[in-house]
């Protein structure tokens, strides 16, 4: 019965050695976790940790916000108005008077969350709405299906102003409609990797043994769909916080004198040859985090897919 | 030998085929077209034929994976068409499968203990340690170790990851076992292992396999008795060797003359067919295989033959011998 496992380890020689490591019968053997070799892998990528570097750091700014600088974020001192970048205001001051480093800072905690929560909602409805339609299939997903459609028809931006319209401005209204245009994106990748999940031989195999379709969902179905979903949700992570500034450029999203970044941006959009400081800041960090996210996106991309590595 | 533990009457999958803007049906392929046969308990019975001739979705209709269109299934005295999906999900730990494809029957991120442990979670056993100590002792079973539990399915060869999907499929002690080409995806030499592997487990626990197979040697090394099918439907059937040395249906015939021989030297009187095999969804009348039949008389375009036995044991399906 043993002899298969004695041939493998005789003749190592007969396979690569990437094959050796896995087949070598040695009781020492460490179970080798797909999710440990994406990480490793990760860890090589020299772009992703770039992007996971800018992201710790706008993190730490925020966290660290009210001890970074002296001047509290809403503070007018109308007496050091459009003040030059200089030792006493790193980033210099906007036309109240107020430190633009220390609304960037504050802003990267409205940034970070709107993104988090965004992201986490519309991950939450589309992964539900996407697993339901993917698995049941028939009229149910006709239905989630068409509703998708009817949401990407709009351009989104465009989808978000309206809602903000209807339910009125402010930040966690902005949120809200940055998680509902970004529903469908998530509900349409689950569906589709669903789809493909349901025909696995694995799955009838589970069947086949007498599992519920709750509990093949939620073992089996599920966890073969994180990879993408991880990977789309940094990538959503960059344009919920892209489609927050905008809202909050276009006077739709945080309220004065909220330091959100776009706000910043409409704010000072008045000052743009007088004092460019002013712009470049916000307009800066929101590209940083943007790419930050991305970044990390794509080495995540590169690590877990393409499917799972044999 | 004697008791009859499956019975399969008169089994029909039909897959439609829909097409044009609004999805109609426009047709169907008649995968299993009225196939029926008596597994007796504890025998091996192996089903024959070439790929696309229905044998996987039989296997897979016996245990309902593939809900068949018409037809009865009997297993130890009950319709199992019949019953409800909790009662068919009860029974299921009575009827097992055994995949083709040991690199896709095994789910990716799952440990080998989870994969084995799970049918034993979902039919009762809910003691985290009795679960351990089955998962280990079903592992040794097989010819794996222990230690082998805490890995996964991708650090194992096609061989172990086979005897792990064979591990699972005797958690729970079943009665049947549908074997669907389990040695086709692996190499010869990890074939007979798994095929004495498998033969050992029927003499230690009882067991009663369906054997499904293209490959004639396999078959007839490990088979009581054999059903060949062509295009949806049992032609022959019969006891191993009286079906390789007394073949009667010509699509048998031809079949076993193409077995290749080990010795070049012998003049081997070959049976070649000509054409291909015609489509499930648009088959032939009468007897599927007229279009191919060197034998093929006028009553067989018009009349399908019934599947009879026309000598202790021996079913065909055949116009010559009525």
């Amino acid at each position: 019965m043993n002899v298969e496992k004695k041939e493998k380890t005789s003749d190592p020689l007969e396979e690569n050695s990437s094959q050796s490591r896995y087949m070598n019968d040695d009781e020492d053997v460490k179970p080798f976790s797909p999710w440990k070799d994406a990480f490793k892998q990760l860890r090589r990528n020299r772009f992703a940790v770039a992007g996971f570097i800018i992201i710790v750091f706008f993190i730490l700014l925020g966290i660290f916000a009210p001890l970074l600088t002296p001047y509290p974020y809403d503070n007018v001192n109308l007496a050091d108005r459009l003040v030059a970048p200089s030792s006493e205001y790193w980033l210099g001051t906007d036309d109240a008077g107020r430190d633009i480093l220390t609304r960037i800072a504050y802003g990267a905690r409205i940034s970070l969350m709107v993104g988090f929560f965004a992201v986490t909602g519309a991950l939450v409805f589309g992964t539900l709405l996407g697993v339901i339609a993917g698995y049941y299939g028939r009229w149910i997903d006709m239905l989630i299906s068409r509703i998708f459609d009817i949401l990407l028809a709009f351009p989104s931006i465009l989808l978000a102003i309206a809602i903000v319209a209807i339910i009125g401005p402010s930040l966690e209204n902005a949120l809200i409609a940055i998680a509902i245009i970004n529903i469908p994106i998530f509900g349409r990748l689950v569906r589709s990797r669903v789809i493909s999940l349901r025909e696995e031989e694995y799955i009838m195999a589970a069947r086949a043994q007498g599992m519920k379709n709750g509990r093949i969902l939620i073992h089996h179905i599920l966890p073969n769909s994180v990879a993408p979903i991880i990977v789309q949700s940094t990538l959503s992570f960059g344009t919920a916080i892209l489609e927050a500034a905008a809202l909050g450029f276009l006077g739709l999203g945080a309220e004065p004198p909220d330091p959100e970044w776009g706000a910043m941006l409409a704010e000072a959009r008045g000052f743009i040859q007088l004092a460019p400081w002013t712009l470049i800041a916000p307009g800066v960090s929101i590209m940083l985090v943007v790419l930050g996210f991305n970044l990390i996106g794509d080495g995540l991309r590169d690590a877990l897919d393409p499917k799972m590595k044999n | 030998m004697q008791t009859p533990i499956l019975e399969v009457n008169g089994l029909k999958k039909y897959f439609d085929i829909r097409g044009g803007v609004f999805g109609r049906k426009v047709g169907e392929v008649k995968a299993v077209d009225d196939v029926s046969f008596t597994v007796m308990e504890g025998e091996i019975l192996g089903i024959v034929g070439e790929s696309g001739c229905g044998k996987s979705t039989t296997g897979k209709s016996i245990l309902r994976l593939i809900e068949p269109t018409e037809g009865k299934v009997k297993f130890q005295d009950k319709d199992i068409t019949e019953l409800s999906d909790e009662e068919m999900r009860q029974l299921r730990r009575n009827m097992q499968i055994i995949f083709q494809d040991p690199y896709a029957s095994l789910n990716p991120r799952h440990t080998v203990e989870k994969i084995i442990s799970e049918p034993l979670l979902i039919h009762g056993l809910t003691d985290k340690n009795e679960r351990k100590k089955r998962v280990t002792e079903l592992l040794e079973i097989v010819g794996l170790s222990g230690y082998h539990a805490s890995r996964y399915p991708h650090q194992f060869s096609g061989g172990q990851r086979q005897r792990v999907g064979i591990a699972r499929a005797l958690a729970n002690n079943p009665k049947l076992l549908i074997c669907d080409e389990p040695v086709s995806a692996l190499d010869v030499s990890v074939q007979s292992q798994i095929l004495n592997l498998m033969e050992e487990l029927r003499d230690e626990f009882n067991l009663t396999y369906v054997f499904i197979a293209h490959d004639l040697s396999v078959v007839k090394h490990i088979s009581d008795r054999i059903g060949v099918m062509y295009l949806g439907r049992m032609v022959e059937l019969t006891e191993k060797n009286k079906l390789y040395d007394n073949p009667k249906h010509p699509y048998t015939k031809a079949l076993l003359s193409a077995i290749p021989l080990p010795d070049p030297d012998i003049e081997k009187e070959r049976m070649i067919l000509e054409g291909d095999v015609p489509s499930p969804a648009n088959p032939p009348s009468g007897c599927a295989f007229h279009t191919r039949c060197p034998l093929a008389m006028e009553v067989c375009k018009e009349v399908r033959p019934q599947f009879n036995e026309i000598e202790d044991n021996h079913f065909v399906a055949c116009h010559l011998y009525e």
